[in-house]
């Protein structure tokens, strides 16, 4: 059923930036006592999660670290759900400073035929990997959505949960796509600080901030159970601001649509191919660390993923603080599991583990490898 | 005479009912079935993979009847095609229906749990819907066919124990199908607590799988129950709100 919003997040985020900077005014006044009365609270407010990711809270981080665990296990269990990306495609029309596929950077571009992408999913699905999720570039000329649609009719026949990390679109197109057995999207607003966001995307489509802000209202209109969202960190001038952001983004989605499972990634900025960007504040592990048990602490139900971006060490040590799901055995360029690799990845990965001994760690770890938790029922 | 509980047919001695969610190793459940001598096991159908032998979650359920719940449906028409794929995909004829609009705070719906119970019901499923405690709306589902009711005792997974008991009081000595405290009990004392009130069983899952020894855990709960049952059937001493006083007050009219 598709649903039609009025008023929209990016309302949410001009009244909330102004409250941000009255916020930052105050935030000299955060007492010690504070800090601690609001890892008590059972219910936070937007400003507790700001006060959690305040300089003033670092010294705090275990007690927060502490509750972070109490909160997934009450809520999650011991379980890790596990998932695979599957890129289709990597051409793409924008001009992304911080991207592997940005359209200038010369690479070798490809997507995979139905056959091929049929191979993929039958070597995918023999590690019993039930859910999936499907990358392209951002390109509608060379993957319009009705090459997703053909793609996602291969792919139900092997998996369970099919996801999807495309373009934004049209509430209809998310329609059309759930018609078909997707059931999850991921989209990266990339940065929340709209100034940023423009000068980071300096050409294509990408450029309308505000078209991809609202893009998880309309897959939620359009009925996506699953909506998965998040920051680049390490693109925008302050990382904190870019975590408030995207807590409050999924915040502002829980309360809106409560019939979809909000989740939010916690993605920093990797090396890959074509120009270097550097990330201006680098985001530091004990800053991820704090990111992931605010959000974890302000939203005791959504569920958090951390990528194969992040090194086998860290994502072992990540583990218990609040993470819900695990990508594992990733590939980023297209293809690459049964068809030959042409081409080069989004971006390189940092844990390169087979999902076999991700499976082993886990288990290792007192933790529930899960691969299946959704069945379609369209 | 022996003390059994009866739904759908079958006559069970435990009045313990297990969830599969949240352990750390599925290889554990087993085990908690042996230790907590329960009957029967519920286990999400969005769970289930037929298709794989080493993480097909029905391996580790054996030789108890299988009550295979709606988790994730949103609305009655999903939790009534998750019940037929259920059934379809071998779990036996018990369903217990889960419908959760709500992912923020886990609470159920009570509508379209109805409408849901009404046709799968009609359809020969023995229903047993989880629901949010109202006499009304329970009243409605035992009107619809449901074979038993499960009311939360606290929001699910938080461990915080009876916190709606005077509205299950209430349905205990309304509702003519079994009702069955599910969701929030933390403790052994809590689920001997529903026990000794009248309820005819709890479902138990967080506490058990996410303590740190969940088979000891499992048995604890076994002794909860089975301890608040006898002390229930036993006649409990009425508790009196005051001491009782040495010089009562209306003695004179004795004179």
């Amino acid at each position: 059923m598709v649903k039609i919003s009025k008023t929209t997040f990016y309302d949410e985020l001009v009244r909330y930036r102004s409250f941000y900077k009255e916020m930052e005014k105050e935030k000299d006044r955060i007492t010690p006592s504070h800090i601690k009365a609001v890892i008590q609270k059972s219910y936070l407010s937007p400003w507790d999660y700001f006060v959690l990711l305040s300089e003033k809270a670092e010294p705090y981080l275990e007690d927060m670290a502490q509750k972070a665990r109490r909160l997934t296990i009450q809520n999650f269990g011991k379980v890790i759900l596990l998932y695979t990306p599957l890129y289709l495609a990597n051409y793409c029309v924008n001009q992304c400073s911080y991207c592997g596929f940005n359209v200038k950077n010369k690479i070798e571009r490809t997507k995979l035929t139905l056959e091929e992408v049929e191979r993929e999913a039958k070597l995918i699905s023999s590690t019993e990997m039930r859910h999936i999720l499907i990358l392209t570039g951002e390109s509608r000329i060379h993957t319009p959505v009705s090459y997703i649609r053909d793609c996602v009719r291969v792919l139900r026949k092997y998996f369970t949960s099919i996801s999807i990390e495309v373009y934004p679109m049209e509430t209809e197109e998310y329609a059309e796509l759930i018609k078909e057995g997707v059931d999850g999207l991921t989209i990266y607003q990339e940065v929340y600080d709209e100034e940023v966001y423009d000068r980071v995307h300096i050409a294509g489509p990408k450029k309308n901030f505000r078209y991809r802000l609202e893009a998880p209202e309309r897959a939620c209109d359009a009925g996506m159970r699953f909506v998965n969202i998040g920051a680049l960190l390490g693109l925008g001038d302050d990382w904190r601001f870019e975590a408030f952001f995207t807590g409050l983004h999924a915040y502002y989605l829980q309360n809106k649509y409560p019939d979809s499972e909000i989740g939010v990634g916690l993605p920093r900025l990797r090396p890959h191919i074509g120009a270097p960007f550097k990330p201006k504040p680098l985001v530091s592990d004990k800053n991820l660390v704090q990111i992931l048990v605010a959000t974890r602490l302000f939203l005791p139900r959504a569920g958090i993923s951390i990528t194969t971006r992040e090194s086998e060490w860290l994502r072992n040590n990540l583990l218990p603080l609040g993470v819900t799901r695990m990508s594992a055995g990733s590939v980023t360029a297209v293809g690459g599991r049964a068809v030959e690799e042409k081409t080069p990845g989004q971006f390189e990965i940092a844990d390169e583990r087979s999902v076999r001994e991700v499976h082993e760690y886990l288990l290792k770890r007192g933790y529930q490898p899960v691969y299946k938790d959704w069945q379609a029922i369209v | 005479m022996k003390d059994v509980l009866k739904i759908g047919g079958q006559e069970l001695e435990s009045r313990l009912f297990i969830g599969t969610g949240k352990f750390p190793d599925n290889r554990l459940i087993p085990k908690v079935i042996e230790a907590s001598e329960t009957q029967v096991v519920t286990m999400a159908v969005r769970r289930v993979d037929l298709t794989s032998k080493e993480e097909n979650l029905l391996n580790y359920i054996q030789n108890v009847i299988l009550l295979p719940n709606t988790s994730g449906a949103r609305n009655a028409g999903e939790a009534i095609r998750i019940a037929r794929l259920a059934k379809a995909m071998g779990c036996g004829n018990w369903i217990k229906i889960e419908v959760i609009p709500d992912n923020k705070y886990l609470l159920p719906d009570n509508e379209e749990t109805i409408k849901a119970t009404q046709v799968l019901a009609d359809e020969g499923f023995v229903v047993l819907p989880y629901m949010h405690p109202d006499l009304v709306a329970a009243k409605k589902l035992v009107k619809a066919g449901a074979a038993a009711v499960m009311p939360l005792g606290a929001p699910i997974g938080s461990n915080r124990g009876l916190k709606t008991k005077e509205i299950i009081k209430i349905m205990i000595a309304e509702i003519e199908v079994p009702v069955i405290v599910d969701a929030g009990l933390g403790r052994p004392s809590h689920a001997a607590e529903a026990m000794e009130m009248g309820a005819d069983a709890v479902l138990v899952n967080t506490a058990i799988a996410t303590a740190d020894d969940p088979v000891k855990m499992a048995e604890a709960f076994k002794w909860g129950v089975r301890a608040g049952r006898m002390a229930y059937l036993s006649g409990m001493g009425a508790e009196s709100e005051f001491a009782r006083a040495s010089s009562p007050l209306t003695g004179f009219l004795r004179n």
